[in-house]
């Protein structure tokens, strides 16, 4: 059974982490992802939950009290953005280096200089290749669904990797919406409690962080590599679970559209809902667009995508983060890789947009889908790098 | 260093370096990075066992008249020679 109640983006997650019994939870907070620590930290004030909350001087500590606390065979949460992320780089290496399937709550935001607290993915763009999986939720609710499976996806023992969940700073962190919420208990059910394969303990000692040369580095980032593949099928399960319990339908991606569609838009996060809403309007008046929502970025949902572009004939990827000096942002950059890798020809442009939260409106949206069927009708892209929203 | 055919590949390998046994350092003989090498003098040795309690890789053994060094495991920092009150050890360069 589940109740609607109204909560934030923040207050989604850290309601989602109140119900999954989480041992341990280290945390720095950082604007806008303040409200996830503090709420949380209410919930053990309050002793709603049983849950040890240590108090740590920086986003960096907070990572490596997570690292030890997962260890021992916690289940752990922590939450950043922004700066804080990037404090934490080295530690989040270390986290998936030593398989810690730590859950952590992001809600994205610009990296300085210069200083600027809204929206982009900037930050998790950043740690893209700490081996880390990413989510991206589109909304307050997507970001409670997808912190409960984080949990199960995180520590299945094909998987021990952490998992971040990414909302928009602002418009998903701050925004109050009507979130479906399950009972306590069915969330127990669901995630049961951790069983860790290889624990810090004084009965049966293990070395932890242990030099590794010329001899075995390589190996172990190989088995990294694998984790992620493994994750695919652990992922498939646990959404088809979770769909089950809830009702609510999750995947590598979300499509709306695709089907019939000549043009469409990739995007991560909270523009996904305004590219739908642009989407619907355009195609009451004919003009066949799509739009292709990935919910992972990490690992990345390839065959998802390729199956979900097989019809149409072109494609504006939009990237909330630049990636200077290279061809494309980061999505369009891996986008294009994937089609290529597939023999696929499909033209396809990149769209930089929302850099330090500006906001992304139905209107730019609206140009980018026509100019996206432009290029379908005449197979041409006259820009394959573009900056929406930006000044001259 | 390269590939080494004869080691187990990365899937037959605990996961993430974690190492199950306990002490397994003791496996790594570091005294192969030594480019100095110190030698004990046993008959100036007065055995009042300074470089023992200065090693810091606790690489000096101690017997019953002086001490010797576990050139296993030292790596030639040359910390014993240094403190040794009556210079009865002497660094000398490794000849490879």
């Amino acid at each position: 059974m589940s109740r609607l109640i109204g909560l934030t983006g923040n207050e989604a997650i850290a309601y989602a982490v109140k119900q999954s019994n989480v041992d341990v939870v280290a945390a720095y907070p950082i604007t806008p992802q303040t409200i996830m620590v503090e709420a949380f930290s209410g919930y053990v004030h309050d002793g709603e939950v049983n849950t040890e909350f240590i108090c740590v001087e920086s986003e960096h500590s907070a990572m490596s009290a997570c690292i030890g606390a997962s260890l021992t065979g916690a289940r752990v949460f922590t939450a950043t953005s922004s700066q804080g992320l990037a404090l934490m780089h080295e530690m989040l290496y270390i986290a998936s280096g030593l398989r810690c399937p730590i859950v952590m709550g992001v809600a994205n935001r610009a990296l300085s200089a210069p200083i600027n607290i809204h929206a982009d993915h900037s930050d998790m763009m950043g740690s893209r290749d700490c081996g880390l999986i990413q989510i991206y939720g589109e909304s307050a609710q997507e970001a409670y669904d997808w912190t409960i499976q984080a949990f199960k996806i995180a520590e299945d023992p094909k998987v021990l990797l952490p998992v971040s969940v990414n909302i928009d700073g602002w418009s998903i962190s701050f925004s109050m919406e009507g979130v479906k919420v399950l009972e306590d208990d069915e969330v127990t059910k669901f995630l049961s409690t951790r069983k860790p394969v290889l624990t810090i303990s004084s009965d049966r000692p293990i070395t932890v962080g242990a030099l590794c040369l010329t001899d075995y580095y390589f190996e172990m980032k190989r088995q990294q590599v694998e984790a992620l593949k493994d994750s695919y099928s652990v992922i498939e399960d646990v959404t088809k679970e979770y769909e089950a319990l809830t009702g609510e339908r999750y995947g590598f991606i979300e499509t709306y559209g695709v089907e019939d569609a000549e043009a469409g838009i990739v995007c991560l996060g909270s523009a996904a809902g305004t590219a739908k809403a642009v989407a619907k309007n355009l195609r009451s008046k004919g003009k066949k667009v799509a739009v292709i929502k990935p919910w992972f970025y990490r690992p990345f949902p390839m065959e998802d995508i390729l199956k979900a572009v097989e019809n149409l004939k072109a494609l504006a990827v939009l990237d909330r983060a630049c990636s200077f000096g290279a061809p494309y942002g980061a999505l369009c950059s891996d986008i294009t890789a994937a089609l290529y890798q597939y023999g696929k020809d499909l033209k396809v442009f990149n769209g930089i947009y929302g850099l330090g939260g500006r906001d992304i409106t139905p209107f730019d949206i609206e140009a980018i889908f026509n100019e996206a069927l432009e290029v379908a009708k005449t197979e041409l892209v006259k820009e394959s790098l573009k900056f929406i929203g930006v000044r001259e | 260093m390269g590939l080494s055919e004869s080691k187990p590949g990365w899937k037959s390998i605990p996961m993430g370096g974690i190492l199950l046994e306990p002490g397994s350092a003791l496996n790594y003989k570091t005294g192969d990075w030594r480019a100095f090498k110190p030698i004990v003098d046993q008959n100036k040795c007065t055995n009042c066992l300074l470089c023992w309690i200065f090693c810091p890789d606790a690489a000096i053994n101690r017997l019953e008249k002086f001490v010797e060094v576990n050139y296993d495991y030292c790596k030639g920092c040359g910390v014993c020679a240094n403190e040794c009150p009556v210079k009865a050890i002497t660094m000398v360069e490794e000849k490879r």
